[in-house]
């Protein structure tokens, strides 16, 4: 009764996303966040983000964006006009625009969805009365997020990363375009109702102010909701970089070994100290420097030759009773459990060890603190760098457990517009081949060739 | 021994940076609006993660200094002698915090007093900076009457001040020193002070306004008030019934129950049925013996894997005489520093607190919970909730087939021991005398309860 999900294999017993055991939230009505704010406030960028880290932690979250639905029904942009308040028509056609998202919201929100992010300007107060009877309508609950920002360098920023390119205005020159969106802005300022202490008592939300200087925080209803203000409260947009890396090869590497806590191979070490030279030439300001609690990630740090951090939370995958066994050792050993990692390789847990799962959930804290850090260069091991690379890269729980995170390579993501730009550094120090990609048969009736098939070479 | 050569700088888990400038935390607030409840859970909460942390209040030293209290003229904004007096013990009260800063090793240091003038804030600054301290407000606002006199009955009219009083004179008193403060309150304001680092709390946390958070432990103690409510309610702590390999006197694994568990399992359905608990959430852990216990609850129940058993490494199902037999000096190592031994391959009480404390946030927002868990991790639990340190958590007492119940109270946690009546083995094991690797296996084994 309490399950939520149905196990697929019998030694595994239902995993929960992030912290929270399996039916806290899931069995109450779904989320729905509205953001609220005028054009070029960051409404966009904390939507995806938000989405993003949701999705992460395994909430299953969209968002809908009203403008893309105004570009479908409207075709071509011609400029501001079309967004004065005394546009009859183009009002019109604005609010089917947000009846149709929110339309698709209730379907989302229906078939499986647990949080919607609506995210247009809804900047008047009829506007999300409209928007809170069609949630109470529909048993969703509602979380207004809005942003109020004042700062003419900020808005101007945001005008030029995320507006200029925008499918709006494909035609036109930079100060055509930065004038038409200024004109915008003025459409939406008269009618601006901001969410107000006394007449919004009653709702849910949190006001963003100044790029997150100033916070106001009201009636935070459950725990979905106050994780989603710790987050918000938390992320910045100073620029910065991350660096993700892996330790240099192990010893255990080069035998084909899995796990383990081994120290570094004469090849790793040549990487660290390269490593050591890379980030000396990035002269990378205030750059922390993490690593986790096993002792190549270690040995790699120590090379660099600058003040690192452990974190426990950074350790490799458990990988229980197969723990230090070569892929041929488990397919020897341990035949089944080998095939139903094939089949779900995001959720099986070893015996006796861990998920993919369980690790994002122990690395939450992790990306919590990356997020309110500024240049910090991780070293951590396969398994984990691909879980923060699936938060920093919005990879789903599909793609995670395969992405490519060779040895010897660095990733520098920098955070741009709504994304993030990944620039792959090898640091030419030859090192084996860990990535085993997903073989063709996945049955645990399969041979034993089928299962080793994709096994990388290894001594 | 290479886990006690590592560089612990365990960041942000339970020990954030520790390279840090020290904080000072500084309350603001009229009487009466929780400032003290808001101290000693805060400190209590950093305490267990592990940030050390201390309150200072200011209303002890005053009680010091004028040994005893006759009546709210002591507080009259035009009483120049206690005006000396009460500046008097500020200043001595920042010396301490000084003090332990600098000789302690002290982290977080929370200044517990009114606080309400932008006189005395402005003061208080200047000294943090002077001393090269991160400052951050903590301001309570509450204009419910209701709450306010709630206040005072809970933990006013019981205070050494009125120990000769009735309780309608007392709260009588009270409310008229509340007066003499609100003449000159200046509350935290929107543009004068939007250099400072602070969070305001309105009417026991239905709204907040934070300012400037600076660092990570500022964020997480503004994560931590927010999910903190006052709402009356009890937290049931029990392990799982005896199971099969408690019975054989082995640590860990993931065994069922024995037939005295399942019998325990069905006694505390019974018992929870007689509480009559309105919405009691049922949490487990995912191991076997958890979930067998809950089932017999006919409740629905959610399983945490942070609920899990600390994990033993190479030493999980063994006994203790196989950990004497097999790896001695670990198990010597372990008896030196329980709290902070890291079994190879296996975690920490350390470690242990680190996995838990989402689940003490989610206690904290919930309201009745009943948590199925196990021996070392009720002792967490029960250290948090109690106050614990580190020393004297990982020898807290929490038999199999014990319910502990714990409601909030004042500034602190009732706890009711309930024991069902069911047999079961003792799995306390003591620190013995000796704890010096060269000892004898009996001196060893001296404190290890009995099996079969």
């Amino acid at each position: 009764m309490w399950i939520f999900r149905k196990c697929l294999f019998l030694p595994i017993i239902l995993v929960s996303p992030f912290s929270l055991p399996c039916a806290v939230c899931m069995t109450n009505c779904p989320t729905l966040i509205v953001t609220v704010g005028l054009p070029a406030r960051g409404k966009t960028y904390i939507s995806k983000k938000l989405t993003r880290y949701l999705n992460w932690i395994g909430v299953p979250t969209r968002e809908f964006n009203v403008g893309q639905y105004r570009r479908e029904c409207l075709k071509i942009y011609k400029s501001f006009e079309f967004f004065r308040p005394d546009n009859e028509e183009g009002l019109k056609i604005r609010q089917q625009c947000a009846s149709a998202a929110l339309n698709d919201v209730r379907q989302y929100l229906a078939d499986g969805g647990q949080v919607a992010v609506f995210d247009a300007t809804n900047t008047t107060r009829e506007r999300r009365e409209t928007i809170t009877v069609f949630a109470e309508q529909n048993g969703f609950k509602v979380f207004f997020v809005e942003s109020v920002c004042e700062d003419p360098e900020v808005i101007a920023e945001n005008i030029v990363q995320v507006k200029l390119g925008s499918p709006d205005y494909t035609n036109c020159n930079t100060e055509e375009a930065m004038e038409d969106f200024k004109k915008r802005i003025k459409c939406y300022e008269n009618s601006y109702e901001t969410l107000d202490e006394v007449l919004d008592r009653h709702l849910s939300y949190i006001k963003i102010m100044d790029v997150g200087r100033r916070y106001l925080v009201n009636q935070v209803q459950d725990h979905i909701q106050s994780r989603i203000v710790y987050y918000l409260m938390n992320i910045h947009i100073t620029p910065r970089s991350i660096y993700l890396c892996r330790h240099g090869e192990s010893d255990l590497n080069v035998k084909g070994c899995i796990g383990g806590d081994s120290g570094l191979s004469p090849r790793g070490k040549e990487f660290a100290k390269y490593l050591r030279q890379f980030i000396q030439s990035q002269e990378i300001s205030d750059l922390k420097v993490w690593t986790s609690q096993m002792k190549r990630t270690i040995q790699t740090a120590e090379a660099v030759s600058v003040p690192y951090e452990q974190w426990k939370a950074l350790n490799e995958i458990d990988a229980g009773v197969c723990e230090e066994m070569m892929y041929e050792e488990i397919q020897q050993h341990y035949p089944l459990e080998f095939a139903m990692r094939d089949q779900d390789k995001y959720r099986y847990r070893y015996p006796k060890g861990e998920s993919y799962e369980d690790l994002v959930q122990r690395l939450e804290p992790v990306i919590m603190e990356l997020e309110r850090q500024e240049n910090v260069l991780v070293i951590c091991h396969q398994a984990v760098m691909r879980c923060l690379l699936a938060y920093f890269l919005d990879k789903t729980a599909e793609e995670l457990p395969y992405l490519k995170c060779p040895l010897h390579t660095v990733l520098k993501l920098t955070p741009v517009a709504y994304g993030c730009k990944v620039e792959s550094i090898y640091l030419n120090v030859d090192a084996v081949n860990t990535h085993r990609e997903r073989p063709e048969n996945v049955e645990v009736s399969r041979m034993a060739e089928e299962a080793l098939l994709t096994v990388p070479a290894h001594q | 021994m290479e886990y006690i050569m590592r560089r612990r700088c365990d960041s942000a888990a339970s020990v954030p940076q520790l390279t840090n400038s020290p904080t000072l935390i500084v309350m603001v607030g009229l009487p009466a609006r929780g400032k003290t409840y808001i101290s000693k859970k805060l400190s209590r909460y950093l305490n267990w993660i592990g940030v050390p942390t201390k309150v200072f209040n200011l209303g002890q030293y005053r009680r010091e200094a004028v040994q005893s209290y006759k009546n709210f003229e002591f507080f009259r904004p035009d009483n120049e002698e206690a005006m000396q007096i009460r500046r008097a013990c500020a200043t001595n009260a920042l010396k301490d915090v000084v003090i332990y800063f600098s000789k302690d090793h002290g982290q977080v240091a929370v200044f517990d007093a009114t606080n309400t003038t932008r006189e005395r804030r402005i003061s208080i600054v200047s000294f943090s900076k002077e001393k090269g301290y991160k400052v951050f407000f903590v301001e309570s606002i509450c204009d419910d009457p209701d709450i306010i006199a709630q206040n005072i009955t809970e933990v006013k009219v019981s205070s050494p001040d009125y120990v000769n009083c009735d309780k309608d004179e007392a709260q009588a008193d009270f409310l008229k020193r509340i007066e003499c403060y609100k003449q000159s309150y200046v509350p935290l304001d929107d543009e004068k002070d939007r250099h400072l680092s602070y969070i305001k709390i309105f009417n026991v946390g239905s709204r907040y306004l934070v300012n400037r958070v600076q660092d990570h432990i500022q964020s997480r103690i503004v994560y931590y008030l927010m999910n903190i409510h006052v709402t009356p309610r009890s937290i049931f702590l029990s392990r799982h019934g005896e199971s099969e390999l408690n019975l054989l006197g082995r640590i860990g694994g993931d065994s069922g129950l024995s037939p005295r568990g399942h019998k325990y399992a069905t006694a505390l359905g019974g018992f929870i049925k007689g509480q009559h608990i309105k919405d009691l959430k049922v949490w487990t852990s995912h191991m076997k013996r958890t979930i067998q216990t809950a089932e017999h609850l006919g409740i629905p129940y959610e399983q945490w894997k942070a609920l899990n058993e600390i994990d033993a490494g190479v030493c999980e199902e063994l006994t203790y005489e196989d950990i004497q037999e097999n790896h001695p000096e670990e198990f010597a190592l372990r008896d030196q520093d329980k709290y902070r031994y890291r079994y190879p391959n296996g975690e920490s009480y350390e470690d242990l607190v680190h996995r838990l404390e989402p689940v003490i946030m989610e206690l904290e927002r919930q309201e009745n919970v009943l948590v199925v868990c196990h021996q070392a991790v009720m002792r967490c639990l029960l250290a948090y909730l109690l106050d614990k340190t580190s020393d004297e958590l990982p020898y807290l007492k929490c038999p199999l087939h014990t319910v502990l119940k714990l409601t909030p109270v004042a500034y602190g946690c009732r706890v009711e021991h309930i024991c069902l009546n069911i047999e079961a083995v003792n799995t306390h094991r003591e620190r013995p005398g000796n704890v010096d690797v060269t000892r004898d296996p009996e001196e060893a084994l001296k404190t290890i309860p009995e099996h079969f």
